[in-house]
């Protein structure tokens, strides 16, 4: 299949339009809401801020922070996407296999019935702790054994795992109704009520890995036409895998960490910028981080106002765009 | 002699892509009838489509008479075996739990053992030299052995006509022989009809009592190794350049292909006696 | 060749070919599943000694403890067997069908159209009577399976699109189902999430009765269809030209594995990892035919789900803990323990 831009002047034009659009969309996601903000109001929000102003307040604090984050997680899940479809030769592939989400939700109940933890900034780390638990315990598994982290024992391993802690979380909701509601947003997944608090902490970890998976582009080639040609080439196959891991936990966990169960980012992005730029993963990693976050910043700002004054949450959003998409691509496939 | 196997004006393709075109061919009974041409010529599609595992576009193949589109696919299970390219056997099943499965035509509800089923079984597992390894996993056997399982199973169907795509494939040339002389055997003592997809043209020649190459949706000639298989018929049906020398062992054509490589030995000291 | 027998009519009318190491696996497994019965009838907030439910059993009980045991904890067990049964089972068909050993209900999104199904209806029509729940589950079960069926249909069904479609459905109705937990009432949200779970609590000898005919019908229709099931195994052009009808039989054993699923989900609940591990741990057993896997699997599922359910009861005393937990708790570990020793295949 002919990528759509197949000239290189092509695909950095639409890296260039990726990053106007990712602003535009920000600006959209900063106006728009339950309170419509012209444009007008937002410039003079951060040029001329007026601390009696509600609207001024609600821009610099909630927009600001929920765009970003937004933002960020749909860049992350999308990079993570691509690099677990390029670790599980699988096109439907996406990071909740690795066992990650489960793993965050359920250090997330363990934490608020046993330990009484409330803060979020407390319970971001430990869903991100989980989170890195479940894929390590998956990447183990996965590696038991000749044909170390072949595709079918890695989605194997994410099964078995992300049962094992499903089972610990439902016995603990079932026990421990009232928690089941403060849990909630985690199953839907949010991008709101968080500040940029919740969010600082991780960024580091988040921005490193981002960084090192736009330098993986080129390995990640090599990986995929095929392992034993990889070796052939002379590449640390092993060490190259377990460095997409890392990533995918960084960028996947912490996503989960602060937003919650979003699904279908880290499957459909993929797939959409390959029918564009082709199977250059040197293309592929930027093109999903922009695209990502445009998408999922589209989808907040769509369940924002879908069903106002309530809220719809984020990955219910992202499954309604998801799914008629997924069910499109296996059909062809 | 009737031909068991039969097509009529045949047009296959997948798509808008025609594959074959209007093709007429008699399979003569009782004979082995090997189909020969370049990659992607089209003659695995004819082979699928004569076992009615491709619906044509145009035209009607015939069995023994009577119009395949007319007959329930049981019964043409029951006059036909196929044995596709590659089979892969589930993991875990043993030799005798696949050929088994080579009775469902002649099997129902409550005959699901029957005293014949034992027997040709256990003919067919004899015939194949495969009565010790019987309990054996299919998968773990060697390529040569798997694949005198799968062929167990195709016969164990007691069809007249039995059908192979590519039998030989990935297997050594010890296994390659030792297959097809297991067909050439049945078809002389059982006097059934086989039609092969080889890709070995020189082994086509060795084993077939008719040859049919394929080229640009066709036929481009049928018959007799012997008189058929020329150096213009290579040069157009595989678009090579060969000799054509006769095979010191058994009279039949045998291809020495044109190219690279060592020096070539100047006429007076060919290679191959006549 | 001494490792099957054979069973032939005078004039050779009827015959069936069984292997022995299924003969001698099923009273076995027959053994466990009663053995387990009895253990589980007698532990509890009340422990009754098996030898009185023995003496129950055989009509000679002193009639102390009728109360427990027949209207507590006999049809409750009953119901979990069921349940264990049908999932094993229809776990086994789609792992035949879709020639993936990782299929199974859950997977391909029968489950999740009955519990779309289900958790509309605990958190929109609580008002309607809780009886009516079961058929809502299984029309679900259905409605989702005709939806992937239909979607998955292009000239015909192949294995993998029916995965692949199958797990986009599942992964709609998942979405779904969080949706309408999420944004639901509170006194609705827990009753969902515990049906979700998975329970066989309260369980009483109606639902037993309504689940029966499910099981009495399908299971046997299954074992009939154990040779096409074979043939779907082998590949489409194989089982085509033995002369089986490759998309009719797809869709009749598609039916048959979705009313099983759904009659278990519609009375459980979503148990899930039953129909994943079950026809595994047959497999190992007694090997690929499915004339064997099919009453082992069905075994070894049910009693699999019968110890959840009883581990769930009195593990945790005075708490009455869903079986689900348990089925996964310990179907997990034991999976992860399948993947290791399976690790050099």
């Amino acid at each position: 299949m002919n990528p759509l831009l197949s000239k290189r002047r092509l695909k950095i034009g639409g890296l260039l339009m990726g990053f106007c659009i990712l602003g535009l969309v920000f600006t959209l996601s900063m106006a728009l809401g339950q309170i419509q903000t012209p444009f007008k109001t937002l410039v003079e929000a951060f040029t001329n801020y007026n601390p009696y102003s509600t609207e001024h307040i609600i821009i610099t604090t909630t927009r600001i922070s929920r765009s970003s984050i937004a933002m960020l997680i749909g860049a992350s899940l999308a990079v993570a996407g691509a690099l677990m479809q390029a670790l599980t030769r699988n096109p439907l592939a996406s990071p909740s296999i690795f066992g990650i989400n489960a793993g965050a939700l359920f250090f997330v109940v363990f934490a608020t019935v046993f330990l009484s933890i409330n803060s979020l900034v407390q319970l971001m780390w430990i869903a991100f702790l989980g989170g890195a638990i479940a894929a390590v315990m998956v990447f183990f598994l996965g590696t038991l054994g000749k044909d170390s982290l072949s595709p079918i024992k890695i989605v194997l391993a994410g099964a078995a795992i992300t049962a094992f802690f499903s089972s610990f979380t439902q016995g603990l909701l079932v026990l421990d109704e009232q928690s089941l509601e403060g849990v909630l947003f985690w199953l839907g997944g949010s991008v709101s009520g968080r500040s940029i608090d919740m969010l600082l902490p991780i960024l580091p970890f988040m921005a490193t890995a981002g960084i090192v998976a736009l330098f993986l582009g080129n390995s990640i080639n090599i990986l995929t036409t095929g392992e034993d040609i990889a070796k052939g080439l002379g590449q640390q196959v092993l060490l190259v895998k377990i460095l997409m891991g890392i990533v995918i936990i960084l960028l996947a966990g912490g996503s989960v960490a602060v937003g919650g169960s979003i699904g279908f980012i880290g499957l459909i992005v993929p797939h959409l910028v390959r029918s564009f730029v082709g199977i250059d993963y040197r293309w592929i990693i930027p093109y999903c981080a922009v695209y990502g976050g445009i998408l999922l910043l589209l989808a907040d700002v769509v369940a924002r106002l879908v069903i106002i004054p309530e809220e719809m949450p984020i990955g219910v959003m992202t499954a309604i765009i998801g799914v008629p998409f997924f069910i499109f691509i296996a059909r062809r496939a | 002699m009737m031909s068991i196997l039969q097509t009529n004006n045949l047009t296959l393709g997948y798509g808008d892509t025609i594959i074959i075109d209007e093709l007429d061919l008699k399979i003569p009974t009782g004979e082995i009838t090997i189909f020969v041409g370049a990659n992607g010529c089209g003659k695995s599609t004819l082979l699928r489509s004569l076992a009615r595992l491709l619906k044509p576009k145009s035209g009607q193949i015939l069995l023994e008479g009577d119009r395949v589109s007319n007959l329930s696919t049981k019964e043409v299970a029951k006059r036909l075996a196929i044995l596709p390219q590659g089979p892969i056997a589930p993991e875990g099943l043993t030799v005798l739990q696949l050929v088994k499965q080579g009775r469902y035509p002649h099997q129902s509800w409550l005959k699901q053992w029957s005293r014949e089923d034992e027997q040709v079984v256990n003919q067919v597992l004899e015939a194949t030299k495969m009565k010790e390894l019987v309990d054996r996993n299919v998968n773990s056997l060697s390529g040569g052995q798997r694949q005198r399982a799968w062929i167990a199973m195709s016969l164990a169907q007691k069809t007249e006509i039995i059908l192979l795509d590519e039998p030989t494939t990935y297997l050594d040339l010890a296994n390659q022989i030792e297959i097809l002389d297991l067909l050439f055997e049945l078809n002389e003592v059982e006097n059934r009809t086989v039609v092969m997809v080889l890709h070995d043209l020189n082994l086509a020649c060795r084993y077939a009592h008719n040859i049919v190459a394929i080229k640009d949706k066709k036929i481009y000639a049928q018959g007799r190794p012997e008189d058929i298989v020329t150096s213009e018929l290579v040069r157009h049906v595989f678009n090579m350049e060969c000799e054509i020398a006769v095979d010191s062992l058994f009279g039949t054509p045998l291809c020495i292909p044109h190219g690279k490589g060592r020096k070539v030995k100047n006429r007076k000291n060919k290679a191959i006696a006549v | 060749m001494d490792k099957y027998t054979i069973l032939r009519s005078k004039y050779d009318k009827i015959s069936f070919f069984l292997e022995k190491k299924t003969l001698i696996i099923l009273p076995f497994l027959i053994l466990m599943t009663l053995l387990l019965l009895i253990f589980g009838l007698s532990v509890g907030s009340t422990i009754i000694h098996p030898w009185s439910i023995i003496e129950h059993m055989l009509g000679k009980g002193t009639g102390d403890y009728t109360f427990i045991i027949e209207t507590l904890r006999l049809p409750r067990m009953t119901l979990a067997f069921l349940v264990g049964v049908s999932l094993a089972v229809s776990g086994l068909i789609l792992q035949g069908l879709v020639q993936n050993p990782l299929a199974s209900p859950d997977i391909i999104g029968i489950t999740g159209g009955a519990k779309v199904a289900a958790v509309s209806f605990i958190t929109f029509f609580s008002a309607v009577s809780i009886k009516w729940l079961p058929i809502v589950a299984i029309i679900g079960a259905g409605i989702a399976t005709f939806i992937i069926y239909i979607l998955a249909w292009k000239k015909g069904i192949t294995p993998i699109r029916l995965v692949l479609i199958g797990i986009g459905v599942e992964a709609g109705m998942g979405a779904l189902v969080t949706m309408m937990i999420v944004l639901s009432p509170t006194y609705s949200t827990s009753e969902a999430y515990i049906w979700l779970t998975g329970s066989v609590y309260g369980s009483n000898w109606n639902d037993v009765f309504s689940m029966l005919p499910w099981v009495l019908i399908f299971i046997p229709i299954t074992i009939l269809l154990s040779r096409r099931i074979n043939l779907q195994e082998i590949g489409d052009d194989l089982a085509l030209g033995l002369g089986s009808n490759v998309q009719l039989d797809r869709l009749i054993l598609i039916f048959v594995s979705v009313a099983l699923a759904g009659s278990a989900v519609a009375f459980a609940g979503g148990i899930g990892f039953v129909g994943l591990i079950a026809p595994h741990i047959a497999r190992i057993l007694v090997g690929r035919s499915f004339g064997s896997l099919a009453p082992v699997s069905a075994l070894i599922g049910g009693s699999i789900v019968m110890l959840a359910d009883i581990v769930a009861r009195t593990v945790f005393l005075p708490l009455d803990l869903p079986a689900g937990v348990f089925v996964s708790g310990m179907g997990a570990p034991f999976f992860i323990f399948l993947l290791y020793k399976n690790r050099n295949i």
